[in-house]
């Protein structure tokens, strides 16, 4: 199974309980000392360190949530002192304050040492080319990425995002075979590349992808391994987290979630109760070994789906299934929860239309409209308005059927809606409440 | 034969806002392609601009580049007389042909007015019309 860290990765269920139990107890013990953020928060829930006699008692802990992480910005959280720091990354900030997250050295040698199983475990390492089409500098995606290749004894090559057409001939001159990137990223590059003459499946040596830092969907997977003639991994991680983290194992049945670097629960996002593995609810992670900027219990946002029976793989560590969402994605349209995956999901069925697409949640009276735009593929286009309208027609149809809300489709101008840009711009919501 | 006579339309895709038409026509000004002629249909939010022009090829892949969803559509051009019952003849020759008309726009220019139609059987249509009587242009003045 190509193991990086066998011991580790095989170890028997029980045992990583027992390490998992010993790195709580000692995590809360340090965090209680060091910070002054835990320390109120523990003794407003009126826990003490002694209260952690078993892995379960760490539910006694509150909740963290962002706002705490703004509220504390720039440092409040470390629990390590400032010379102890070897880096920061900050994330973006898009809807408030950006987070900073700050790493000892220790810190990211876990990361990295997270990202070499990963790797390993879909039979990348020394010998291959990585090719690093994350951005570099304060996100974390591409240097994170970085550090995790070069400890597997993979070559970098370390592009960053952006100027396509050279990272196409550079994958080509420099034999590159797994890369790591954004799905619409690739999905970007393919394009360009067909567009210089350029078959990624046949004229490459890639093989590998890892694909994150945004939503896709297994339907997006079957789309990019066929065109490019790859084998396409999910990766994860937030930069809250440290950055991206885990990854598929090359059985593509969920994402490893190293139980010695992190405990994951898997909650109700109403209630906060802890679910049983197999039932969907929102992701709670606590960091077991991180010293500048541990997590306790931090409810990461994104929807999934916790898997704890072993991987045919032979490594025991707990899975979590392709995040379906965002909590702070969902829209709630006329009284129904709608994801903005769930609208990919739908399109990526109908050939007539591209993959991508735009919401727009308006309200009109006292009800709310959904629009979503999309592009006419070229295979569809027909100058006969009919045949247009048919199409039109037929997307709504299709889409009020998957997501159980009406929906009006409007077709726009193949380029016209936003690429790789992020998730930001899928969603427009003019509502105002 | 009929095939003589089959023109290369070209067709794109609009969306339905100010500036369109605009981008359209300087991307084909350029390329220095000459409109022989167009038309525009809208539905709601949409529209498809249908045109005959001189380099059919060309304009398809100047377009193509810029983004545009471009199609060829087989389109016939039939000869009318430029004065009052000019329509009507050609419409009566059609219609006495069995050719059903999809849709049509004409244009009126130096060598009288032109019909031209989209119908759902090209060559037949062709056929018919020659055997009634009718003229149609040559699909080599659009090369």
């Amino acid at each position: 199974m190509g193991c990086w860290n066998r011991n580790v990765e095989a170890i028997p269920p029980e045992d990583l309980r027992e390490v998992q139990y010993k790195l709580v107890k000692s995590l809360v013990g340090r965090i209680y000392e060091t910070s002054e953020f835990y320390r109120r928060r523990m003794k407003e829930q009126g826990v003490r360190p002694d209260d952690i006699g078993s892995l379960a008692d760490l539910r006694k802990l509150p909740f963290m949530y962002k706002q705490d992480l703004r509220d504390t910005y720039p440092d409040g959280l470390f629990c390590a002192p400032k010379d102890e720091l070897v880096r920061y990354h900050v994330s973006s900030g898009t809807t408030g304050k950006p987070t900073v997250v700050g790493y000892t050295r220790h810190d990211i040698e876990n990361w990295s040492e997270s990202l070499a199983r990963a790797f390993s475990s879909c039979g990348i390492g020394r010998g291959d080319v990585l090719q690093v089409s994350y951005g570099y500098g304060l996100f974390t995606g591409g240097l994170g990425v970085h550090y995790g290749a070069e400890r597997v004894g993979a070559t970098v090559l370390p592009t960053s995002v952006g100027n396509t057409e050279r990272q196409i001939e550079l994958m080509q001159d420099l034999h590159t075979t797994a890369i790591a990137c954004t799905p619409s990223y690739l999905l970007h590059m393919g394009e360009a590349a067909e567009r210089m003459g350029v078959s990624i499946k046949d004229d490459t040596d890639l093989r590998v992808g890892f694909l994150g830092a945004e939503p896709w969907s297994e339907q997006m997977r079957g789309r990019i391994e066929d065109w490019l003639g790859i084998r396409a991994y999910d990766i994860y991680g937030t930069s809250e987290l440290s950055g991206p983290m885990f990854t598929e194992c090359s059985e593509q049945q969920g994402i490893h979630i190293w139980g010695d670097l992190a405990f994951v629960e898997v909650i109700d996002q109403e209630t906060g109760e802890v679910l049983e593995p197999g039932e969907r609810g929102e992701m709670v992670v606590t960091i077991l070994q991180k010293e500048a900027f541990p997590l306790i219990r931090y409810r990461v946002g994104d929807i999934t789906v916790l898997d704890d029976a072993p991987c045919a793989c032979g490594r025991t560590h707990p899975r979590i299934q392709r995040i379906q969402g965002r909590v702070d994605d969902m829209l709630i349209v006329r009284g129904i929860n709608v994801f903005p995956s769930q609208v990919e999901h739908a399109l990526l069925e109908i050939p007539e239309v591209g993959r991508h697409f735009q919401i727009v949640v308006d309200r009109k009276g006292a009800l709310d409209a959904m629009l979503v735009r999309v592009e006419v593929s070229e295979e569809a286009f027909s100058d006969k308005i009919t045949d247009l309208m048919m199409i039109r027609k037929m997307v709504e149809h299709r889409l009020r059927g998957s997501l159980n809300v009406g929906v009006a489709v409007e077709l726009v101008e193949p380029g016209s809606l936003p690429r790789f840009e992020g998730k930001s711009k899928k969603v427009v919501d003019r509502r105002s409440l | 034969m009929g095939k003589s006579y089959i023109i290369k339309q070209i067709s794109i895709f609009s969306e339905n806002r100010p500036g369109r038409l605009a981008a359209i026509a300087s991307a084909l000004r350029d390329a220095r392609i000459n409109i022989f002629a167009f038309s525009i249909a809208e539905a709601n939010g949409f529209g498809v601009v249908r045109a005959l022009v001189d380099r059919p090829e060309d304009a398809h892949r100047t377009l193509t580049d810029l983004g545009f969803r471009v199609s060829f559509t087989e389109v016939i051009g039939v000869r009318m007389r430029d004065e009052p019952g000019g329509l009507s003849e050609i419409a009566a020759v059609l219609g006495d042909a069995g050719v059903n008309i999809e849709y049509a726009y004409a244009y009126s220019g130096r060598d009288g007015a032109v019909l031209i139609v989209r119908v759902d059987q090209v060559e037949d249509a062709v056929r018919r019309i020659l055997d009634c009587g009718g003229e149609l242009l040559k699909a080599s003045l659009f090369q």
